[in-house]
């Protein structure tokens, strides 16, 4: 496999950065110039997490023509499955001093552990959920969704209505996973302090290892005659059933990939932000999501990282700066990509060999002669 | 001349009658004062069957009286003669209420009470009630009754109901007069299942409650009683299921007004417009300005605000509805999902626009008071705003279809989004079309707001609330077909309202969710699809 | 007929949309090995009946039997490719984004599963197949140019050799000639027969004069069902058939 310029630049620029970042924020004594200071290396993880749940959305959107507008379920679920661990780890030093019960099972006057609880005290166990529980909901609602041929904006609109449900059944707080204020109060991860200077310049790079792992199997799965055949079922879907191909077997399978890997990133999210809770479900964050996508360049997997980090970079210099226009300016964001930047940022550098053919543009005209296609 | 013989005659029979009235009224009196001057068991049991006769005797000053003596007013002289203290200090002769000047404090002594006496005259100014003049006082003393379902009420509601000509409250008072005579230990076998029956008529919570209360009713009167029991709540049962109808039906409206401009952009155009909550949301801060602005120059409107509202949220959502498709949509046209970004995009400025001109707390937006209050129909509530709102509803849908169908608009419209290279090559300015159709989706989603305002909040997020929930609605009905929208959203709406029961609101809604879900994987093009081969690519 | 020699039989086949019937208990033999021309006014119903054999519309009622014991109409598309049908629609439909090279690889005969799919490499055979097939459809030229952008013949040449890489037992050809020149629609001919040495082919068309070419027996279809059926020069002779299609 020979990797193109864009693809080492990718992989240096993030294992490079997150590594400096690290080594800046621990060798070096707070007063020095040189200094990273640790709400930094908090936001950078966070940046590299939202990398990977933009990578999946690319995944689907770029590459499939699924445009999921809830793929931050996946990501919340995955955040929940690391969290659940997390609040385990917590044991008696929560406020209610109870080794078994979270503090707001105590609170809601629980006396025992719901089932579902069981097991994530092994961090191992979490890790399968992180993978397995945004998989198989994936699974379930792709092979119901591909098998009926669901497809474009119904497709959109069935991925927003669940994410919905799931934001309204996790606010309750019957449903055993805090309601409201979600799972938060972590204390430390596999025996290190969460808090800690060096648990989190670990996770940062622990995240950039993820994201390239996850860069450069999405970077397989598009170059392979697999990508080739999911760019042709996201163009002309029924062209490629005539040739034998069954295209939602190939929806669904890259579905579930790319649902595992915002699972991922959720739950490596969780321990850098120190809190999961039911917002992460709102349709809001999933549609956001798809414009860093959009910002960096649909059908480019180094857009997808791009737009995800520059995007939420000028959201944390807005809302620190000139936070009534945050919502101003992602909106117009929205917008302008849209309408003037089709391509996103890759495509201003008009590369002659694309990772992925572009997708014809379809207007009205070409949509009227589709009507007469036989 | 006949009229004046029957008069004559009239009195001479009454005369004896009243007689007797006056005897028993006096005995009342002397009874009553009977606590002031000695306390003992008897004392008090004479008050309180003086009470009770005062109550029967049907003597005008008796509510007077009994008021007081429930309030701690009424005095007794050494002779038994009562007065009430006035407010002022002063007294008044019980009897006649004549002043009386020179009783002083030191003259009278207050006439006690005990916890029996206390309920006769609970029942007493019950009963006293039922000969007010004025209807509705009677009726609230009919149903007092009913509920202390007191025997020694029996004479007074006997004397009532010969009186009574408003037959609403004959209903309640024959009711009352059978929960009194269940209650008797003395009331013949048929007078009791006749009162059975009565109940049974009545067939409502309360009427079903008491006849599971009773007790120690002859054989037959049980088994009436547990039959009726049953029937009642077979009755209930069909009476909360039509609530629920009512409720899911007006739900279904509020839907149904929220998807229905989306059934024109989405489902006619294709057009995925994500910013339609938020020109249902403009359509209501519209309803709020104009209620500012009545309520500042002209007042004497202010009751019609919203009739004023709903044409203006008409225009003003319809006219930012033409400018958007100007100056976006029309570039995005054959590109959904780029359009569904950009939409969205432009719903987050309008919202944040809207938060930084009004400000992000709810703004109250009143509700006339002919839309407030409600009615009753049988055993059903029937909410004044909510019915409006299915009215509008109703009227929106008719117009729009009127609209679609008949004007050379409508025509045109559905010509351009049948074939829109046809239609544009046989001289329809499909631009403009183009624009006109979605101003008209926005103008009617900006009505929608009016009636939103009248039972949702007015804040910058109201539009969101309901945008998932419209895209439902007429992806469930069938995209492109306003009565598939209709029976869509009213399908949902009674779905909804009859789980929210069962499994509580915000579970109700993540079934629906979740049926809706399943609904689309199995009829991908809804309950009415398009058909033809336009729909296959 | 000897039901052995049948390769594809059309048994009463109705299908309606909305009442309309564009098949009318249509019955239709396809002998194995033979090439036959179908043709008829616009609307008769000849693209829906590739439809129907090919899974994307099912029919009402009749019996769609290929290689005398499969029922296609219980099959979807990718299934009754599998068996060997591959199809070229009436407008040219290739994979636009991809090249030349690319779209002959994915119609190429092979495993049609991910699994297989996302580990495959391209192999020498596969290699020397598609250079052979470009050779035949005269993309040799633009084998690395995007099928996007191709001309309007050079995308019917494509859509034909992406259905020669099929290998199919019986290629379903739609209006193979629409858009070409004269030279171009000969060589087309010539491909069509150089490809029934091998395979059985049905081929719809209105003109009339590359049918001649073909030289193959010819049915005529209107309104749904078979109006006429013989040689060229036998149907251009149907006073039926000069009526309704050919004109006088
Ligand atoms: N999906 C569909 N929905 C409704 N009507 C259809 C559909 N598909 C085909 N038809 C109708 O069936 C009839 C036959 O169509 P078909 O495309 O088979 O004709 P054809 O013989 O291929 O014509 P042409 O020579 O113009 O290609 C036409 O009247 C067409 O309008
Ligand atoms: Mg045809």
């Amino acid at each position: 496999m020979t990797l193109e310029r864009s693809t080492y630049l990718t992989l240096l620029l993030v294992l490079g950065g997150a590594l400096a970042l690290a080594v800046l924020n621990q060798a070096t004594d707070a007063g020095s110039a040189l200094h990273v200071p640790t709400y930094v290396i908090a936001l950078a993880g966070k940046y590299l997490c939202f990398a990977m749940l933009a990578l999946a959305v690319d995944l689907v959107w770029g590459f499939a023509g699924i445009l999921s507008l809830g793929h931050a379920a996946f990501f919340a679920l995955g955040g929940y499955a690391m969290g659940m661990y997390l609040m385990r780890q917590i044991g008696t030093r929560g406020v209610y001093g109870n080794a078994m019960l979270p503090d707001f099972m105590v609170f809601l006057g629980w006396h025992e552990l719901p089932w579902y609880w069981h097991g994530f005290e092994w961090f191992g166990f979490a890790l399968l959920m992180v993978v397995l529980v945004p998989g198989v909901l994936a699974l379930v609602f792709g092979y119901l969704a591909f098998r009926s041929r669901v497809t474009g904006v119904y497709l959109s609109i069935m991925t927003q209505a669940l994410t919905y449900a799931l934001l309204l059944a996790f606010f309750r707080n019957d449903m055993g996973f805090g309601g409201n204020n979600g799972l938060t109060d972590f204390k430390d991860i596999l025996g290190f302090n969460v808090q800690a200077d060096f648990t989190r310049s670990a996770l940062l790079v622990v995240s950039a290892l993820f994201l390239c792992g996850q860069f450069l199997l999405a970077r397989f799965v598009v170059q392979s005659r697999f990508g080739k055949v999911l760019i042709a079922v996201r163009d002309t879907e029924s062209r490629t059933r005539f040739l034998g191909y069954r295209p939602e077997s190939y929806k669904l399978v890259v579905w579930v990939l790319s649902a595992v890997m915002a699972g991922i990133g959720g739950a490596l999210y969780v321990p850098q932000v120190g809190i999961i809770n039911p917002s992460e479900f709102s349709p809001a964050n999933s549609i956001e999501a798809v414009i860093w996508v959009a910002v960096g360049g649909r059908g480019t997997l180094v857009g997808a990282i791009l737009g995800a980090v520059l995007v939420n970079f000028g959201k944390t210099w807005f809302t620190g700066a000139l936070p009534e226009l945050w919502l101003y300016a992602l909106g117009a964001l929205f917008i302008f990509v849209t309408l003037f930047l089709p391509r996103g940022v890759m495509g201003l550098f008009a590369r002659r060999r694309k990772l992925a053919p572009e997708p014809e543009v379809e207007t009205p005209a070409t949509a009227a002669a589709h009507e007469v296609t036989g | 001349m006949h009229r004046l013989i029957a008069l004559l005659l009239l009195l001479v029979l009454a005369l004896p009658a009243s007689q007797a009235r006056a005897d028993a009224v006096d005995d009342a009196y002397e009874a009553l004062s009977a606590s002031a001057l000695t306390i003992s068991p008897a004392s008090f049991e004479s008050v309180r069957q003086g009470v009770e006769q005062l109550a029967a005797s049907g003597d005008p000053r008796a509510a007077a009286v009994i008021g007081a003596l429930h309030d701690g007013l009424l005095y007794a002289r050494e002779d038994n003669a009562l007065f009430i203290q006035q407010p002022d200090g002063t007294y008044v002769d019980a009897r006649t209420g004549a002043p009386a000047a020179d009783v002083t404090d030191d003259d009278v002594h207050t006439v006690r009470v005990n916890n029996a006496v206390r309920s006769a005259i609970d029942a007493a100014l019950g009963s006293l009630q039922l000969f007010a003049p004025d209807a509705p006082t009677r009726l609230q003393a009919a149903s007092a009754v009913f509920t202390s379902h007191d025997p020694a009420a029996l004479p007074a509601l006997d004397k009532a109901l010969v009186k009574e000509t408003d037959s609403g409250v004959r209903r309640r008072m024959e009711q009352a007069r059978a929960a009194a005579l269940l209650s008797s230990s003395d009331a013949s076998e048929t007078d009791r299942l006749a009162a059975v029956a009565t109940l049974r008529a009545r067939g409502d919570i309360d009427a079903r409650g008491f006849l599971g209360s009773l007790s120690g009713q002859p054989p037959a009167v049980a088994a009436a009683a547990a039959t009726a029991i049953i029937a009642i709540d077979r009755q209930l049962e069909l009476w909360s299921l039509l609530q629920s109808v009512y409720y899911g039906l007006s739900l279904g409206s509020v839907l149904l007004l929220a998807a229905a401009g989306l059934a024109i952009t989405f489902g006619v155009m294709g057009v995925i417009n994500m910013a339609h909550g938020e020109m249902v949301m403009i359509g209501a801060y519209v309803t709020f300005m104009v209620q500012q602005f009545m309520h500042a120059y002209l007042p004497g409107l202010y009751p019609a605000s919203l009739l004023f509202a709903v044409p203006l949220a008409f225009l003003v959502s319809g006219a930012i509805g033409v400018v958007i498709e100007r100056s976006l949509i029309r570039w995005l046209y054959g590109r959904p999902l780029e359009t569904l970004l950009a939409t969205w995009g432009l719903s987050l400025v309008l919202q944040q626009a809207v938060r930084s001109i009004f400000g992000a707390n709810n703004r109250d937006v009143d509700t006339p008071a002919w839309m407030s209050g409600a009615t009753q129909l049988g055993g059903l509530t029937l909410t004044w705003n909510r019915m409006y709102i299915i009215l509008f509803a109703i009227i929106v849908l008719a117009a729009l279809m009127a609209a679609l169908r008949f004007t050379s608009l409508g025509l045109r419209m559905r010509a351009v989004t049948q074939n829109r290279r046809m239609a544009a090559a046989m001289g329809i300015r499909t631009p403009w079309i183009d624009a006109l159709t979605f101003g008209l989706g926005s103008g009617v989603a900006g009505m929608a707001g009016v009636a939103l305002s009248q039972i949702d909040n007015v804040s910058p997020n109201l539009g969101q609330g309901y945008i998932i929930d419209s895209f439902m609605v007429v992806v469930f009905g069938g995209v492109g077909n306003l009565w598939g929208t209709t029976l869509g959203a009213l399908t949902l709406g009674i779905v909804n309202k009859f789980l929210e029961p069962v499994a509580g609101a915000v579970l109700a809604k993540i079934v629906v969710l979740v049926l809706l879900i399943m609904f689309i994987q199995r009829r991908p093009r809804g309950m009415f699809p398009l058909k033809g081969r336009a729909v296959e690519t | 007929m000897n039901v052995g020699d049948t390769l594809l039989y059309l048994d009463g086949v109705t299908v309606t949309f909305d009442g309309f019937r564009a098949l009318n208990a249509l019955s239709l033999y396809l002998e194995k090995g033979e090439m036959r021309a179908v043709i008829g006014p616009n609307g008769a119903g000849k693209t829906t009946m590739m439809d129907v054999i090919t899974g994307k519309t099912r029919p009402d009622t009749g019996r769609v039997v290929f290689d005398a014991h499969t029922d296609l109409t219980r099959m979807d598309e990718p299934a009754i490719a599998a068996l060997g049908i591959g199809r070229k629609f009436q407008k040219p439909t290739v994979f636009e984004p991809h090249t030349v090279w690319d779209n002959l690889l994915l119609a190429l005969a092979g495993d049609r599963r991910p699994t297989f799919s996302l580990w495959a490499r391209e192999t020498p055979a596969e290699r020397e197949r598609i250079e052979e097939i470009l050779v035949t459809t005269r993309l040799t030229e633009a084998r690395q140019r995007r099928a996007g952008d191709l001309s309007h013949g050079q995308k019917q040449w494509l859509e034909i050799g992406m259905l020669l890489a099929q290998e199919p037992q019986l290629l379903l050809v739609d209006e193979p000639v629409a858009g070409m020149t004269d030279a171009e629609t000969e060589q087309t001919a010539e491909l069509l027969r150089e490809i029934n040495r091998t395979r059985s082919v049905v081929v719809v068309e209105h003109d009339m004069a590359f049918v001649r070419a073909l030289d193959v027996k010819v049915t005529v279809l209107h309104e749904g069902a078979v109006l006429s059926e013989g040689s060229i020069d036998h149907v251009s002779e149907d006073p039926r058939v000069i009526e309704v299609y050919l004109g006088r």
